[in-house]
C-alpha cells in the first residue's frame, strides 16, 4: 500500500477572492476571518457592557432605578444576557475565534488553516448563534430572565422572564455556537498538530498557541455536555419530557405539573462538566497570549517554557476533574466535596508555577511600560488576586457560608472576567500594528489602560467585603421591599454598592475611547513598520505589513530557534527572530 | 522488549519533530479522528444522562426484552428486530472495509460498488429504525409517556436513538455524495484517502451502536 501524498503547506491552493463580498465577506483568509469574529464578539460584547449598567443601575441606586423603569423581569434578563454574552459569545469567541486564527497560521508560519472553506462556515454559524441569541429581545416576553446557568426547574417554568421564547432562543443559540466552534476548533487543533512549517517543533511554538491549543481542545470535549444538555432542556420545554424536570406541584401554572421523575442534579453535573473547562477554555489562551506579552516587552526569555507547557498541559487535564465544586452547596455526599475541593486545590499548584514564572521573566528585565505590557502586568496581579479567593471557595466548608454572596461575584469576576478581558486589550494593543500597519495612539492606551485597571480594583475588591457581610448575589432590590432595611442587607452595604456602580459607569464608557482608538488609528495612527516591538515570532516576519492573503512568499519561512531570544549576549540587537539561522 | 521501546522512542520522535506530528497522516483524516473524539464525548455524555434518569426516576423502568420483542411465526421473539439491525449495521461495516480497502488498491469501480453496498445497508438500518418507531409510538410510547413506566424510558429511547438516526442519515449522504465524487474523478490525484476518511466515520457510528444496544437494550 502506497504511502499517502501529505499536501504541504506550500503546494496549498488558495481561494483567491474575487470580488468585495469574498473578499470581506465570505472571505477563506484567516485573517478576514479574525477580524471578521473580533468585529462581531466587540459589538456583542458591548451589548453586554450596556446591560452591566443596567444592572448596576438597580443595584446602586435601587429607588432611581426602579423610577426609570427597571422592573425585576428586566434585572434578570440583564443578568443572565450579560453573563453569557461575556463567557461565550465575547470571551470563548474573542480569544479563541479571532486570536486563535490570526495567530495560528502566522505563528506556526503556515498559509492559512488547513480548511479554509470550513473556518469561513464557522464565522458565518457563529454570527448566526449571536442574531438568535439577540432574537430574544424581539420575541414576545424577551429574552430568559434564568441566570446564566438556565438551571432548571425554574429556566423554563412560569415566574421566570423569557420562559415563552427566550429560553428556547437562548439554548438554540448555544447549540449552534457549538457546531461553530468545532468546525473552527477541529480547523486549529489540525493546523497545530500537521501543518506547522520547517524547524517549527511542538516545543518551538509560542506560548500563544500552547494556550490556544490546550483550549480549544478543552473545548471540543467540554462543549459536548453543553451541547447535549441544551437538546434535553429544549425537549423539557417542548414537547414536556422530564430530564431535567421533577415531579411539581403547582395551583397557577398548569403547565409544571406535567413533569414527572427528572433529575435537575443532572443538569447541574453536565452543565459544570462544561462550565468549569470553559474557564479554562477563556483562561489557557491568555496565559499563553499574556507569556509572550510580558517576554516581548521585557526583552527577555520566558522563564521555564518547557514548565509553561506542561503547566498548560496540566491544568487541562485537571480541569476536567473539578467541577462539581461549583455544586457544594446543591446536596453532595461529603466524600464528594472532599475529592472535588482536593482536585480544586491541586490546579493552584500548576497554576503557581506559571505565576511564578511571570514573575521571574520580569526579575531584573529590560521592562518597557508600553501600553501592552500595562495590561500584561495588571493581568498577573489580577489573576493573582482571584485566584487567592478561588482558594476560600475551594474549601467545601469555607464555601458554604460563602456561596451565592457577593464574595462569589467578586472572584469570578476577577479570575475569569476582568483577567482575560485584559490579555485581550494587552492583545490588541500588541498586534494591532501587524492587523493594520499603524499603532495605536498610546496616550488614549495610557488612560483606557489607568482607569480599566484601577476601575477594576475599586468596582470588585468591595465586592469580597460585601460577600463576607452575607450580602447574597442575584437579588433585585434589598431595599424597597422591606421599608429601608433590610435583614439581608447590612448599611454600609448600600453605599459601597453605589460607589461600585458609579465607578461601573466610567469604566465602562472608557471603553467606547478604546473604540474610539480603534477605529481612529486605522486612518490616522502612525505607521508601524513590519516590528515595531522588536518581536522574534514568526507573524513579524511576513514579507507585508499588514500580511496578505497567503502570508508567506513563495517560500514559508523556516525555523531555527525558540521564540524567546531576546537580549543574548554578545549579540548586536537585543532579539532574534525564529527564523535567524543559529552561527556555527 | 527491544521492539517496544523503539515504538516509543519513535513516538516521541514524531512528537519531537517538525511539520507534522502524526506521520503520513492527511488533514482530513487528522481532521476526522479529532472530530471523532469531540462525537465520542457527545454520545458519551448521552448514555450517562440516560443511565442517571434511569436510576433516578421514581417509577419502574419498562422491561426492554418484552418491550421490543416482535411477533414472529405466532411466537413474541425478544430483541429479534434489533438483531437484525445491528446485524444489519455490522455488515455495512463489512462493505465499508472492503470499499477502503479497494480504494487504497487504486480500484475505483470495487471501491464505489462497495460505498454504496454500505449506503445500502445503512438505508436498510434506518428503515427498519422507522418501522421500530412506529411500531413503539402506535403502542403509546411517548418522549412524554409510556403506558409501562416511566416516562425517562421514552425520551431516552427517542432522543438517543433519534441522534444516532441522524448520524447515520448523514453517514449514508456522506457515503453516497463521496461516491459519487470518486466517480467523477474529483479524488484522481490523490490516493483515495477519502474513502478511509468516511470509513472513520461509519465505523464509528456503528461502534456507537453497539453501545446504544447494549446499554439500552440488554440492561
Amino acid at each position: 500500500m502506497a504511502q499517502a501524498e501529505i499536501p504541504y503547506q506550500e503546494s496549498m491552493e488558495l481561494h483567491h477572492p474575487h470580488s468585495w463580498v469574498t473578499k470581506y465577506w465570505y472571505s477563506q483568509d484567516h485573517k478576514v476571518i479574525a477580524i471578521q469574529y473580533g468585529i462581531t464578539a466587540m459589538a456583542v460584547g458591548l451589548v453586554a457592557l450596556v446591560l452591566s449598567w443596567i444592572m448596576r443601575m438597580q443595584i446602586g441606586f435601587p429607588e432611581t432605578g426602579a423610577a426609570w423603569g427597571i422592573t425585576p423581569d428586566i434585572y434578570y434578563q440583564s443578568i443572565t444576557m450579560h453573563g453569557m454574552i461575556m463567557v461565550i459569545y465575547l470571551l470563548t469567541a474573542f480569544l479563541l475565534g479571532s486570536f486563535g486564527n490570526y495567530l495560528i497560521p502566522l505563528m506556526l508560519g503556515a498559509r492559512d488553516m488547513v480548511f479554509p472553506f470550513v473556518n469561513m462556515i464557522s464565522y458565518h454559524v457563529y454570527l448566526l448563534s449571536v442574531i438568535v441569541l439577540l432574537l430574544g429581545y424581539v420575541l414576545p416576553g424577551g429574552p430568559t430572565g434564568a441566570g446564566w446557568t438556565l438551571y432548571p426547574p425554574q429556566a423554563i417554568l412560569s415566574g421566570t422572564p423569557g420562559v415563552d421564547w427566550g429560553i428556547i432562543t437562548m439554548l438554540g443559540s448555544l447549540a449552534i455556537f457549538i457546531v461553530a466552534f468545532t468546525m473552527g476548533g477541529l480547523n486549529y487543533v489540525t493546523t497545530i498538530l500537521q501543518a506547522r512549517t520547517r524547524g517549527m517543533t511542538l516545543m518551538r511554538m509560542p506560548l500563544s498557541v500552547w494556550g490556544i491549543f490546550a483550549a480549544t481542545v478543552l473545548g471540543l470535549l467540554a462543549f459536548p455536555a453543553l451541547f447535549v444538555s441544551a437538546v434535553m432542556m429544549l425537549l423539557d420545554k417542548l414537547i414536556h419530557t422530564s430530564f431535567f424536570m421533577p415531579a411539581i406541584a403547582s395551583a397557577f401554572d398548569a403547565a409544571a405539573t406535567q413533569y414527572d421523575g427528572g433529575s435537575p442534579l443532572l443538569f447541574q453535573h453536565l452543565f459544570w462538566f462544561f462550565g468549569h473547562p470553559e474557564v479554562y477554555i477563556v483562561a489557557l489562551p491568555a496565559f499563553g497570549v499574556v507569556s509572550d506579552l510580558l517576554s516581548v516587552h521585557a526583552r527577555k526569555n520566558i522563564f521555564g517554557y518547557r514548565m509553561m507547557v506542561w503547566a498548560i498541559v496540566a491544568i487541562g487535564v485537571l480541569s476536567f476533574i473539578v467541577w462539581a465544586h461549583h455544586m457544594y452547596v446543591a446536596g453532595m455526599h461529603p466524600y464528594f466535596g472532599f475529592f472535588f475541593a482536593t482536585t480544586t486545590l491541586i490546579i493552584a499548584v500548576p497554576t503557581a508555577i506559571k505565576v511564578y514564572n511571570w514573575t521571574i521573566t520580569l526579575w531584573r528585565a529590560n521592562i518597557k511600560f508600553t501600553v501592552p505590557m500595562l495590561f500584561a502586568i495588571s493581568f498577573v496581579i489580577t489573576f493573582v488576586v482571584g485566584g487567592l479567593t478561588g482558594l476560600f471557595l475551594g474549601n467545601v466548608i469555607v464555601d458554604v457560608p460563602l456561596s451565592d454572596t457577593y464574595f462569589v461575584v467578586a472572584h469570578f469576576h476577577m479570575v475569569m472576567g476582568v483577567s482575560p478581558i485584559l490579555v485581550i486589550f494587552g492583545g490588541i494593543y500588541h498586534w494591532y500594528p501587524k492587523i493594520t500597519g499603524r499603532m495605536l495612539n498610546d496616550t488614549i492606551g495610557k488612560w483606557h489602560f489607568w482607569v480599566t485597571a484601577i476601575g477594576t480594583y475599586l468596582i470588585y475588591f468591595p465586592m469580597h467585603y460585601l460577600g463576607f457581610v452575607g450580602t447574597p448575589r442575584r437579588y433585585y432590590d434589598n431595599v424597597l421591599a422591606s421599608g429601608g432595611e433590610s435583614a439581608f442587607y447590612p448599611e454600609s452595604a448600600a453605599l459601597l454598592n453605589a460607589g461600585i456602580s458609579i465607578t461601573a459607569f466610567v469604566v465602562g464608557a472608557f471603553q467606547f475611547l478604546f473604540i474610539y482608538n480603534l477605529v481612529v488609528s486605522y486612518w490616522r495612527g502612525r505607521e508601524a513598520g513590519p516590528n515595531p516591538w522588536g518581536a522574534t515570532s514568526l507573524e513579524w516576519r511576513t514579507p507585508q505589513t499588514p500580511p496578505i492573503h497567503g502570508n508567506w512568499g513563495d517560500q514559508l519561512p523556516t525555523v531555527h530557534r525558540w521564540a524567546y531570544d531576546f537580549s543574548v549576549p554578545g549579540e548586536k540587537e537585543d532579539f532574534i527572530p525564529q527564523d535567524v539561522p543559529r552561527q556555527a | 522488549m527491544a521492539e517496544a521501546s523503539a515504538g516509543h522512542a519513535t513516538i516521541i520522535q514524531d512528537w519531537a519533530s517538525d511539520v507534522t506530528t502524526f506521520k503520513g497522516v492527511p488533514w482530513g483524516k487528522a481532521m476526522m479522528w479529532i472530530f471523532l473524539l469531540s462525537d465520542t464525548f457527545i454520545f458519551s455524555i448521552f448514555l450517562t444522562s440516560y443511565m442517571t434518569v434511569r436510576a433516578t426516576t421514581a417509577e419502574p423502568w419498562p422491561n426492554a426484552s418484552e418491550v421490543f420483542s416482535l411477533m414472529a411465526f405466532g411466537h413474541s421473539v425478544p430483541l429479534l428486530l434489533i438483531a437484525i439491525m445491528t446485524f444489519d449495521l455490522i455488515t455495512s461495516s463489512g462493505t465499508m472495509a472492503l470499499a477502503v480497502n479497494y480504494g487504497y488498491r487504486r480500484d475505483k469501480r470495487k471501491a464505489i460498488f462497495f460505498i454504496c453496498a454500505t449506503a445500502f445497508f445503512g438505508a436498510v438500518f434506518v428503515g427498519m429504525q422507522m418501522f421500530e418507531w412506529y411500531k413503539l409510538i402506535s403502542e403509546g410510547v411517548r418522549p412524554w409517556g409510556n403506558p409501562w413506566g416511566a416516562a425517562q424510558f421514552g425520551s431516552c429511547f427517542f432522543m438517543i436513538t433519534g441522534f444516532h438516526g441522524l448520524h447515520v442519515s448523514a453517514g449514508v449522504v456522506y457515503l453516497l455524495i463521496i461516491a459519487y465524487r470518486l466517480h467523477k474523478g474529483v479524488y484522481d490525484k490523490t490516493n483515495f484517502e477519502i474513502v478511509e476518511i468516511v470509513g472513520l466515520y461509519w465505523h464509528f457510528v456503528d461502534l456507537v451502536w453497539v453501545f446504544i444496544f447494549a446499554f439500552f437494550y440488554l440492561w
